[in-house]
């Protein structure tokens, strides 16, 4: 089927981000995971009792909660990535800018997502020993 | 070579006998565009509350200390206050998320179906939202 395709239609099809639906069905995939993990984030906080630094620690390095709350801020920052990409993409002209912006966010959603992990795996693996 | 009587009636032309396209400014607001723009703004302000949240879990893995520099600014006013935005900026996003995520099986798309679960957002919203702050704060 694509060997009947010339470079130019190939291209084309792949739009002006190059890269096709790949972006779309990203956001789309994201929204779907974050819809019941964003019920649960809300849920987790609403069952702190007091909050304070010991029900939190340990409430965070629970296996359970510590996966979830990953896989929320995993997807969150991928989802903001991409949503962040197209307002930028819509509303800041100068390429160099442009560009640089979309670099940065990256780089800061990759941060973000890492120093969670690190932050969890922490509570998880070194926090004091639950009862 | 210039003829400034041609190139004013040109200009009266172009600015006040032809149709314009619709401006922002005198363009009356619909509920679909401004919940969409909303959908976009709440969009934006949810990353920076993901930016707090991250300093949320890594105060929590430093110690009590960086954990209770957080607590009191999220115990403040302003801490409550961006509390507020950033639960009721999640609540809308998700409302009118699943409006996309319905969109983009091509279900609702119609004008009236548009409005019904755009007017649903828009009353269901802030009453999840508080719904949400009262469970957060007792």
């Amino acid at each position: 089927m694509t060997a009947f395709r010339t470079p130019l239609k190939v291209v084309r099809g792949l739009g002006s981000a190059r890269e096709g639906t790949g972006h779309w069905w990203g956001q789309r995939v994201t929204a779907m995971a974050l819809a019941p993990l964003s019920i649960w984030f809300l849920w987790f906080l609403a069952m702190l009792p007091g909050a304070d630094h010991a029900t939190v620690s340990a409430a965070l390095g629970q296996p359970l909660s510590a996966l979830l709350m990953l896989a929320f801020v995993f997807t969150l920052f991928y989802h903001a990535y991409l949503g962040l990409q197209v307002v930028i993409e819509d509303y800041v002209h100068p390429r160099a800018l442009e560009i640089t912006l979309m670099v940065l966010i990256r780089f800061a959603a990759v941060l973000a997502v890492l120093s969670t992990a690190i932050a969890i795996l922490r509570l998880i693996f070194i926090a004091a020993p639950r009862t | 070579m210039d003829f400034p009587a041609d190139r004013n009636r040109g200009l009266k032309m172009a600015t006040r006998s032809r149709p314009l396209s619709p401006h922002l400014q005198i363009y009356r607001p619909q509920l679909t565009a401004v919940l969409s723009i909303v959908h976009r703004s709440t969009g934006v302000a949810l990353c920076a509350g993901a930016v707090a949240l991250v300093w949320g879990i890594v105060a929590t893995a430093l110690g009590a200390d960086a954990y209770a520099c957080f607590s009191d600014f999220a115990a403040s006013i302003v801490g409550r206050l961006l509390t507020a935005a950033f639960v009721f900026c999640l609540v809308y996003h998700w409302l009118n998320g699943l409006r996309h995520l319905a969109w983009d099986t091509g279900w609702g798309l119609e004008i009236k179906r548009a409005y019904a679960t755009g007017w649903t957002v828009v009353v269901l919203a802030p009453v999840l939202t508080a719904l949400s702050l009262w469970c957060l704060w007792t």
